[in-house]
């Protein structure tokens, strides 16, 4: 799969196929999670209607970072074995993870303050979204600077795998760190079970965003195939003028 | 071995002889040391001791930012010059030539700044007595700094005016060296000595940086050179 995936040609044929699926069913199940997490499920019974931010941040959460393994796992392959479009994907996926993060970041921060009383603390998984965020930016902005975009995208993959080892190591600090100083944290680890009521529409919304992230990637993964191609026609033309 | 030797001695020679070799970054760190004073209320009675609450992250975060300074041109002459060619064509590593080039900039500019991090402890009110320690914390945070950025000057080096660019893509990887740093200098400032867990971890730091960084800087130098 991952093999065939090289050959760009394949990889058109299927993606012509799967990125309408993919963009129909996040429609779908946002069509059918947004409306049941924000109207049809139970209010919490110690933060009340707020607790319906969790199904737009916490889906966010979850794909930010797997965005982010993702992309480390397409540039491991892109640097190991050359595979053609595995720089592309992670490239691709890298704007749609630093959307997730930011709308993570932005959505946690709308939650905390009604039911923490503040907008932000600097514990380890504020700190460590907040670098993830950052990490992301880091990467766009190289991408963006380096004029050959193929060349680009592989140097930034080398930067995206050393983002996977340093991030573990920045969420590991931040929590020694903050168990130092801050003996009472506003978030409970853990805390009480999800109650079912509460997990089929966490669960759709988890589905809807990961449906959006399939459609956006092809779709960014056949815009740069494009614009390789016609790059490369406009180089072939001016050479044979 | 002779490479990474002749290397080693060709960039101390760089860094601490070319243009005002570590004097222009520790003047850096210290007049970004000398505006923070300034930015505060001097009427206020209490001047002296709010100093003292934000002088040790002050040092740090000034730390930091001339470590951004000096990772700028540390690939930057190699890949325009043909250095990179050079160190490519070498029997040695090209891992071992950048821990040496890594190495000769931390004893050329970041063992200075350290030591100019004492006088300016002093003068954020940090008590005298630890001010040597701050010094040898920040001497350690300086080669984590240093091994910690090598990634993105390595991977920002063909790029011109690449400086706001490294520090975007350094600073998360400053994140832990910073803490660290920071909760070893308060400990000491508090009469704890360098014995800390917050040093230990800082050295570990220092030690994991010196050594991943190199082998992720020469991958990103090997597709600069393709």
């Amino acid at each position: 799969m991952i093999a065939g995936m090289a050959n760009p040609q394949r990889f058109l044929e299927f993606s012509g196929w799967a990125l309408p699926v993919a963009g129909v069913a996040a429609l779908a199940l946002f069509a059918v999670g947004l409306p049941w997490g924000l109207h049809y499920s139970p209010p919490d019974y110690q933060q009340g209607e707020m607790v319906r931010v969790m199904y737009v941040h916490v889906p966010a959460a979850w794909w930010s970072m797997g965005i982010y393994a993702f992309m480390a796992g397409a540039s491991f392959v892109s640097l190991v074995w050359r595979h053609a479009l595995a720089d592309v994907a992670a490239r691709a996926a890298a704007p749609i993870g630093a959307t997730y993060a930011a709308l993570c970041l932005a959505t946690g921060s709308l939650w905390g303050a009604p039911t923490w009383g503040t907008w932000w603390v600097w514990d380890a998984r504020l700190t460590s979204m907040l670098v993830l965020f950052l990490t992301y930016l880091g990467y766009l902005a190289l991408t963006f600077a380096i004029e050959d975009a193929e060349r680009g995208a592989r140097i930034a993959g080398v930067l995206c795998l050393a983002g996977a080892v340093n991030l573990p190591i920045v969420h590991f600090s931040v929590e020694w760190w903050s168990t130092l100083h801050q003996p009472s944290s506003f978030i409970r680890s853990g805390g009480s079970a999800l109650h079912p009521a509460m997990l089929g529409p966490l669960m759709t919304m988890a589905g809807a965003y990961a449906a959006a992230f399939a459609a956006l990637l092809f779709a960014n993964m056949r815009a740069e195939i494009f614009r390789r191609r016609a790059l490369a026609a406009q180089r072939a033309r001016a050479r044979a003028a | 071995m002779i490479a990474v030797l002749a290397l080693f001695r060709r960039d101390l020679a760089i860094a601490w002889g070319a243009g005002a070799g570590p004097a222009a970054p520790i003047g850096f760190f210290l007049g970004t040391v000398a505006l923070v004073p300034l930015t505060m209320d001097a009427q206020r009675a209490s001047l002296l001791e709010s100093l003292r609450n934000v002088g040790i992250p002050v040092i740090w975060i000034a730390a930091a930012l001339a470590a951004f300074m000096i990772l700028e041109r540390l690939f930057q002459a190699d890949l325009e010059e043909g250095g990179l060619e050079q160190m490519l064509l070498s029997p040695a590593p090209l891992e071992a030539l950048v821990l040496a080039k890594a190495l000769a900039l931390w004893i050329a500019v970041g063992l200075p700044l350290a030591a100019a991090a004492a006088p300016a402890a002093i003068m954020l009110q940090i008590p005298a007595a630890s001010a040597p320690l701050v010094s040898i914390a920040v001497a350690v945070g300086m080669l984590a700094f240093i091994g910690a950025g090598l990634v993105g000057a390595a991977a920002a080096a063909g790029i011109k005016r690449a400086g706001v660019l490294i520090a975007l893509v350094s600073a998360p990887f400053f994140a832990p060296p910073a803490l660290f740093g920071a909760a070893a200098c308060e400990a000491a400032a508090q009469g704890l000595g360098l014995g800390t867990p917050a040093f230990q971890l800082l050295c570990g730091i220092a030690v994991l940086a010196a050594a991943l960084g190199p082998i992720a800087a020469a991958a990103a130098l090997r597709l600069q050179a393709e």
